[in-house]
């Protein structure tokens, strides 16, 4: 086998096909191991001549069953057990025998080899398309996109979901279901704000965790038993500074993170416990933030690889309009106001920029010229292979939604501000307002402006303890009442009083909650 | 090369741990449902799934979220008419076209306020019974004849070839063996250093003789050695087993129904109810289980459950006769020391005046006494002089006699967990 291209260098397009097959791949509604080998092998070839970068695949067949299973524990082949993948399972196993809902033809996971789940129950037709769209479209953004690659480590974390399952599992056994569900239930409830949006998390292996996981646990008591240390060192000359000192002395974002290493009366588990949260919060991070790219990319790429096989005379009409068909509703966009309508479906949008991304480059008009002067007439495939490799949902679309596609699209931004009894509509796809709708769009996909930006904002270290969080609004936007019932949990994982103020673009505050210290 | 590896026979059913925590977890609402399940229910469908709703916001993880209010920006395709500038009515419900990630709507028609899910027959079959013990569960025990089980215990220095231990004989007889040879081959290595030593010196009568002498020495203690038995009968060991007594787990249960002509079909349905709920609960807790059915008007017969349930007659009413039926069987077929006897009687109360005295004497003197159990229900309202007679007698008779009022299907269950309740578990 020749070396394998890099998408980047592919200045010229595409690879050659070697030599036309003599004859189509048979394509009968019912699959079996060998076809799906010989369709793989096609699959891959052709990716390879467009240059796709990917992991080792791993395909694996499972039963229906089997996906309810893996969807209720978020996609993970493993995880710990806690009720609230079994209530995720209860409803999709309800929805799913009611004929509520389909299930996804697959599940593709982030690790090393990737793992592509194809269910028992797909034709021939449906398991090439998911091969072509989950084992190399997605496949290969988990290896080349700059978050998945700064973020996530995909050849440690089934070992670390490993670790997590027998680590909670051990503690289940020694300290008592409930009381390990109570506390995973409150990691749960700030799992959101366990991120570090600016960090990169370390690497290590299943035997570093482990080895790790002891140290830490003695290390970090240490650390905490110090910040609470209740006689002062010096106190005489101390106490001023000590008035005066803010604790954390900047903000910090990731909640979890200052509890597992702060909270003053937490056991050395369940400091662990919030860790492995934490963890997993993290490794799902990118995956928030890149779902339009991430889902664009695999559906151009099966819409690519597969259409390529058909003109090189792989595929028969039969498996090519029954896998059009699906690929239709996948990519199906209903507009605001019909039956149905949801928001901007992300297969769509990111199916279509880039198709736009590639059309810009091939067959630019004058108006792309003027927007894309560096990208208009490029060569498209190391085009699609930047865009794909240093973006995310909100810098992409910032960069490069065309006016084009916003009238194709007929996108248009409204304002919606509770001071105002109605809502304006702010652009349409029009010259005056293509760069307003391409901003509004790209913000909304702002994780940032997204969800509530609530940090650690103060510790009472001399008086009762509480501890203060502050929400920075975000045009005004105030936060939802379940606010208290997540303080709670907050609450408990802190083991003093907490308190949340919201504070405006001003930095007044204009709402607070309170939650008192849970009984010990 | 890359490779498809077929999943689908290794195990489904990953989530059945995360399932059971979320029952844990609910398990109130999920006893209220059962509850309210085997009111609703049939007796015939009484072992089969039911459905479980839980208000949605019980089940509810909260995360920390926007509420509506303050300024936001949207973009939405599929514009048709509008061009900046233009005022649209705010919708109402405050949500300005969806896409705030909070989605509160229902997609499943069942209301938005709860959360169902569906329980397993054996799950439950496992709430129903929860919390129920069977009364006085001193399992019949009487030295005369109880039923025995063999139990390891160690082993044994004689017993029957069968049960001979290879491995414990074989260790024994080993340490026997290097034992009393220690000696003897002590001495014999002696021997055969000094032959060797001797051999070696230059020849001579006097050496001859001496060889000789050790080679005849070396001889007799080969001999003794060998003489060692292989296997003596003190190395044998058996496995010793003994019998101990084990409570009979056989049990019987007499059900005692009115068929009278004022007991209608609908007061024979509750009487059934509560029959099937003791068969079904007894069916936890023993191995065997004989029903006998012993029905009644003037005159008493043991019949089968059909005809037990659906034969009419009519007539009057004597209780005594079922009761003296009742002793009869058991004197002849279930001897109190061998079986677990449980009674349960229905009536609607009606019985001829002069009868019931007898009925309390009947139960007091001979039936209670041979009983583990013995459970009255009357299904109609009114207390005649059946249910004052009884009602002596629950005074005096201590707890293994029971009694209830049941007039309507929903109050078969809570009477049930009633009388079957666990010591300390609220019923």
């Amino acid at each position: 086998m020749t070396i394998k291209p890099l998408m980047k260098d592919l200045v010229d397009g595409p690879q050659p096909l070697p030599e036309r097959p003599s004859e189509h791949l048979p394509g009968p509604s019912d699959w079996n191991f060998e076809l799906v080998e010989r369709y793989h092998t096609v699959i891959r070839d052709t990716a390879t001549r467009f240059g796709l970068d990917t992991y080792p695949n791993q395909l694996e067949i499972i039963t229906a069953e089997q996906m309810m299973d893996a969807y209720a524990s978020v996609g993970m082949p493993v995880n710990y057990r806690h009720w609230s993948y079994g209530k995720e399972f209860i409803s999709t196993e309800k929805n799913y025998k009611r004929g509520a809902m389909g299930l996804a033809y697959e599940i593709v996971i982030n690790s090393n080899p990737c793992i592509s789940y194809l269910m028992e129950e797909n034709t021939m037709a449906m398991q090439a398309l998911v091969i072509a769209h989950a084992a190399y479209g997605h496949n290969s953004f988990f290896k080349g996109n700059y978050l998945f690659r700064m973020w996530t480590d995909a050849s440690s974390i089934i070992d670390y979901l490993v670790y997590a399952k027998d680590y909670v599992a051990k503690c289940e056994e020694k300290h008592g279901l409930e009381t390990v569900e109570l506390f995973l239930d409150s990691c749960h409830a700030l799992m959101n704000q366990g991120v570090d949006r600016y960090r990169r998390p370390s690497k290590k292996t299943l035997a570093q965790e482990l080895a790790d996981q002891k140290e830490r646990e003695t290390y970090a008591q240490q650390q905490v038993n110090d910040l609470w240390r209740t006689l002062p060192r010096r106190a005489e000359k101390a106490e001023e500074q000590q008035e005066a000192r803010r604790f954390p002395e900047e903000p910090q974002e990731n909640l979890l993170y200052f509890v597992e290493k702060n909270a003053p009366l937490l056991e050395p588990w369940q400091r662990e416990i919030v860790r492995i949260v934490r963890k997993i919060a993290q490794y799902f991070y990118p995956q928030r933030q890149s779902q339009v790219m991430n889902e664009g990319w695999a559906t151009f790429w099966h819409h690519r690889i597969l259409n390529t096989m058909y003109d090189d005379g792989y595929l028969t009409d039969g498996v090519m309009i029954e896998w059009l068909k699906s690929h239709t509703n996948v990519v199906y966009q209903p507009k605001v106001g019909d039956r149905g309508y949801s928001g901007l479906n992300p297969y769509a949008l990111g199916f279509a920029m880039y198709s736009d991304i590639e059309r810009i480059c091939r067959r630019p008009t004058e108006e792309d010229r003027q927007w894309f002067p560096d990208l208009a007439g490029s060569p498209w495939l190391p085009a699609l292979d930047h865009a794909m490799r240093n973006y995310k949902d909100e810098s992409f679309i910032g960069q490069y939604l065309s006016p084009k596609l916003m009238r194709d699209l007929r996108l248009f931004a409204i304002v919606d501000d509770d001071k105002k009894s109605e809502i304006e509509v702010a652009a349409i796809h029009d010259e005056s307002g293509y760069r307003r709708v391409r901003e509004a769009l790209s913000h909304q996909y702002d994780l940032g402006s997204r969800e509530p930006n609530i940090q650690v904002w103060n510790v009472n270290l001399r008086g009762d303890r509480s501890l203060t969080l502050r929400h920075f609004q975000h045009n005004d936007r105030p936060l939802d009442d379940s606010a208290q019932q997540v303080l709670k949990h907050a609450a408990r994982l802190w083991g003093f009083a907490v308190h949340l103020e919201s504070a405006n673009g001003k930095g007044d505050v204009t709402k607070r909650w309170t939650v008192p210290a849970p009984s010990h | 090369m890359q490779q498809i590896i077929d999943r689908r026979l290794a195990g489904k059913n990953k989530s059945i741990g995360n399932r059971e925590r979320f029952l844990r977890r609910y398990k109130g609402q999920i006893k209220d449902a059962v509850r309210r399940a085997i009111d609703g229910r049939g007796i015939r469908d009484l072992e089969r799934g039911e459905d479980v709703h839980i208000p949605k916001k019980d089940v509810s993880e909260p995360v920390f979220h926007h509420g509506s209010g303050g300024q936001r920006e949207m973009v939405h395709p599929g514009n048709q008419e509008y061009i900046a500038g233009d005022k649209i009515a705010r919708p109402k419900g405050g949500q300005g076209g969806g896409g705030s990630g909070s989605g509160q709507a229902s997609d499943s028609g069942e209301g938005e306020d709860d959360f169902v899910f569906s329980l397993s027959k054996e799950e439950f079959m496992q709430v129903f019974f929860e919390d129920l013990a069977l009364p006085h569960l001193i399992r019949t025990q009487l030295a005369e004849t109880p039923e025995w089980k063999s139990h390891r215990a160690g082993f044994t220095n004689d017993g029957t070839p069968n049960n001979l231990h290879v491995v414990r004989s074989m260790r024994g007889a080993l340490g026997r063996r290097i034992a009393l040879g220690m000696d003897k081959r002590r001495a014999l290595h002696a021997l055969e250093e000094e032959l060797e030593a001797r051999q070696a010196e230059p020849a001579g009568t006097d050496r001859d003789a001496a060889i000789a002498d050790l080679l005849s020495r070396i001889e007799l203690l080969r001999g003794r050695i060998s003489a060692i038995p292989f296997l003596d009968p003190i190395d044998l060991r058996f496995r010793s087993r003994v019998k101990v007594p084990v409570p009979t787990s056989k049990a019987v249960m007499f059900c005692v129904m009115d068929v009278s002509g004022s007991m209608d079909e609908s007061r024979k349905e509750l009487s059934k109810r509560f029959f099937i709920l003791l068969y079904l609960f007894l069916t936890k807790h023993y191995e065997k289980i004989d029903i006998v059915f012993i029905r009644h008007h003037t005159q008493a017969q043991e019949v089968n459950e059909h005809d037990f349930f659906h034969a009419t007659e009519t007539g009057g009413t004597v209780v005594s006769s079922a009761l003296v039926l009742m002793e009869e069987i058991i004197r002849a077929r279930y001897p109190s020391d061998q079986w677990n006897i449980y009674g349960a009687q229905a009536s609607d109360g009606d019985n001829w005046h002069h009868d019931s005295g007898r009925c309390r004497e009947l139960l007091e003197q001979k039936i209670l006494p041979l009983c583990r159990y013995f459970a009255y229900v009357q299904v109609a309202e009114p207390e005649q002089n059946l249910w004052e007679e009884y009602c002596r007698l629950a005074e005096t008779a201590g707890p293994h006699f029971a009694m209830r009022k049941a007039t309507a299907a929903d109050q078969i269950y809570p009477i049930f967990r009633d009388l079957f309740k666990k010591e300390g578990a609220p019923a």
